[in-house]
């Protein structure tokens, strides 16, 4: 089936305004604690979340926002929730790393690798109870490190299980290059297990929908699990603020505070040999230099690519863009609106 | 004598250790990015990156520790521990008891821990009572720059495994990381006296197991390990101005306990009440009290602990972490009865 462009822009640019608005609050200082974006990760989450039928489960990482947005969670209770009021989608006890909606049979999690035996629960229990369903578990490349999910994909296989195992890869993990950490193919190790493995460019709506729609079948015609990864970028790093970001946007200032510690460390006597200690710094240069240079040349946003495949509407495209964006500012208005339980406090 | 921030300590101290000491490794993830001022120093043989596999890098690090290395393991945040916990409480705590004594396993094991600036119950948790709970693992948790670099080197020249906690609230690498994020716009509780302080230009190792009198006092003793030994401080001096004189005692090694020093000042006081940022049940707190019990010490008893799950919003949290007006409160109401 062809995908409905306009629709899955519509969820995409919902979920980049909202994650927008998201971003300006932490800035204010108004959500505590880490703050990890899914911008970028738009096209593959609105690629499989918009295919989902009532009774699917979705087992989210630390980046549930996209997801739990597209499946239409209230965004006022999810923006109420980041800003810890008791009126929020978890009455201000989960924050953004631990967002669960029970109705959406949705739960997240901040510990990497954990939506891959979240999704074979959630799916054992749609074979048994809930015929035609299935789970997702969304996670990055990191997690294929993590021994859980590796494990949680042999027991969907055995069990034949409808699970779609998505990876999101950026390529980082953390201020890691996932690369440096990852031995072989992440492809061939889904195919270790017995299960397609498809490589897709997760910034292409169109190419990925298409795979995940393949997925999707095989999952609800009991053929078991699938295994995608999705090419993607992380615009605003792996979390808001994180030091390496800093020194990507901020050079001179970010690079004056940890220049100084590192030039004595490399100095000091007693040590590795001259030789090593020049590697090293060479390894945190180039760490340094990759960040910055995506800094400035920024991977395919999938916003821009699924725009210019609806520009030839511009008319439309206007009206769609201007109904979002007001959407959205409705949603920001009304989730800093004063809590009720205060109103009725102060009555 | 110079001053350092907790962090910095922490490294001083670690860095003094591997330049005399080349059986010390260190490895964790994000290592480059984070312990680059080691990295450039002693090199990627000794400093590695990890990819994400905490049960594989800390099994691996047992085992490394049994055959000649000295690994320093950074499990970036102790709530990931569980991921790995089977090397710690299945192998790591057990092989020196299994071998007959004949074979031990000199391993570091650094978390940051803690809560107090809004990242939610996966990553504020301090666990040190659950990890004290296995024989054979000790755990320290330092509450100022000069005990963090002290504790880090009698860690390194133990022969069996440590426990190494930083508090977040004090760590100001860790704080940036998870709280500040370079932000202007957000303030936290910060015990200034942890964050930074005097710091040796040699360091001496403090050893395992022995608590320290932070403020003498007369009626009550309050014992605590990390912030809780701040927030405690905070409280007793207040207390002081309402006439209840308050003796804290910053325990640094939670197992083994300085049960000493406890006996000592609660025989004195006849009132023990515990600041403890782990759990209440079953950890910490309740063991002070035992101990002093088996001693044969009549005492009146109390505690202030984190109370369930803690929460995301940071009003709920800072209710649900030992605050200084619960101290203040639970030491009042131990005066009154």
């Amino acid at each position: 089936m062809q995908p409905d462009l306009w629709a899955l822009y519509r969820l995409m640019l919902h979920s980049r305004l909202f994650e927008n608005a998201v971003i300006h609050l932490w800035d204010e200082g108004l959500i505590s604690g880490e703050m990890h974006m899914g911008i970028g990760e738009e096209a593959i989450v609105a690629g499989i979340v918009s295919q989902l039928i009532e009774g699917d489960a979705l087992a989210l990482d630390h980046r549930g926002t996209p997801p739990l947005l597209m499946r239409g969670v209230d965004p006022v209770l999810l923006l109420r929730e980041f800003l810890g009021r008791p009126d929020g989608l978890c009455a201000g006890m989960g924050g953004h790393m631990h967002l669960f909606s029970r109705e959406h049979l949705a739960a997240s999690s901040g510990i990497v690798g954990a939506s891959g035996p979240a999704a074979v629960g959630f799916a054992l229990s749609g074979v048994l109870q809930r015929p035609g369903t299935l789970a997702v578990a969304f996670f990055g490349e990191g997690s294929m490190n993590q021994g859980m999910l590796l494990e949680s994909m042999n027991l969907a296989v055995v069990w034949n299980l409808p699970v779609l195992f998505v990876c999101k890869d950026n390529g980082w993990s953390i201020s890691t290059m996932s690369p440096s950490m990852t031995g072989g193919n992440l492809l061939d190790r889904a195919h270790g297990f017995g299960m397609p493995g498809i490589a897709v460019d997760g910034n292409d709506i169109e190419s990925f929908y298409a795979v995940g729609e393949e997925a999707v079948q095989r999952a609800r015609n009991g053929e078991g699990p699938t295994f995608i990864r999705a090419s993607c970028s992380h615009p605003e790093g792996h979390m808001l603020g994180l030091q390496l970001q800093r020194i990507a946007r901020q050079p001179l200032k970010e690079m004056g505070e940890i220049a100084g510690p590192l030039l004595r460390s490399v100095t000091r006597v007693k040590g590795a040999s001259l030789r090593e200690r020049v590697e090293s710094v060479k390894e945190i240069l180039s760490m340094l230099g990759k960040t910055i240079k995506e800094e400035y040349i920024p991977g395919d946003d999938p916003l821009k690519l699924t725009r210019q495949k609806l520009i030839k509407d511009e008319s439309r495209l206007d009206d769609l863009e201007r109904e979002v964006l007001q959407e959205i500012e409705i949603v920001v208005e009304q989730a800093l609106e004063p809590e009720e339980l205060e109103l009725g406090r102060t009555q | 004598m110079r001053k350092l921030n907790f962090s910095e300590a922490a490294e001083d101290a670690l860095a003094q250790a591997m330049a005399q000491d080349k059986h010390i490794i260190y490895f964790g993830e994000d290592v480059v990015a984070n312990r680059r001022n080691l990295l450039v120093r002693f090199g990627k043989d000794r400093v590695r990156n990890t990819p994400i596999s905490e049960s594989a890098f800390l099994g691996a690090a047992v085992t490394a520790a049994m055959s000649g290395l000295r690994p320093v393991v950074e499990i970036m945040i102790i709530d990931f521990i569980a991921v790995a916990m089977d090397a710690l409480l299945n192998h790591a705590a057990k092989i020196e008891t299994f071998s007959g004594g004949k074979w031990n396993v000199p391993l570091v094991v650094r978390a940051a821990c803690g809560g107090g600036y809004g990242d939610g119950g996966q990553h504020e948790q301090s666990l040190w009572g659950w990890l004290a709970h296995i024989p054979g693992l000790s755990v320290v948790v330092p509450s100022t720059p000069a005990d963090a670099g002290g504790l880090i080197l009698a860690a390194l020249e133990h022969p069996n495994p440590v426990i190494f906690l930083e508090h977040k609230l004090l760590a100001e690498n860790w704080l940036d990381f998870m709280g500040t994020g370079g932000r202007k716009t957000v303030q936290f509780d910060v015990p200034v006296e942890g964050a930074r302080g005097p710091a040796p230009r040699k360091w001496q190792q403090i050893p395992i197991g022995q608590a320290v009198e932070r403020r003498k006092g007369s009626d009550l003793t309050i014992i605590s390990i990390g912030v809780g030994v701040h927030r405690a401080l905070e409280a007793a001096d207040s207390l002081d101005e309402q006439g209840i004189s308050v003796s804290v005692i910053d325990l640094r090694t939670i197992s083994p306990l300085d049960k000493g020093a406890i006996i000592e000042s609660v025989a004195k006081t006849g009132r023990l009440l515990v600041v403890d940022e782990d759990y209440e049940s079953f950890g910490l707190s309740g063991e002070l009290a035992a101990i002093t019990l088996e001693a044969g010490i009549p005492l009146k008893y109390n505690r202030v602990c984190t109370m369930g799950t803690i929460p995301f919003s940071r009003e709920l949290e800072d209710q649900a972490l030992p605050n200084v007006q619960r101290i203040k409160k639970a030491a009042v109401s131990l005066m009154e009865n």
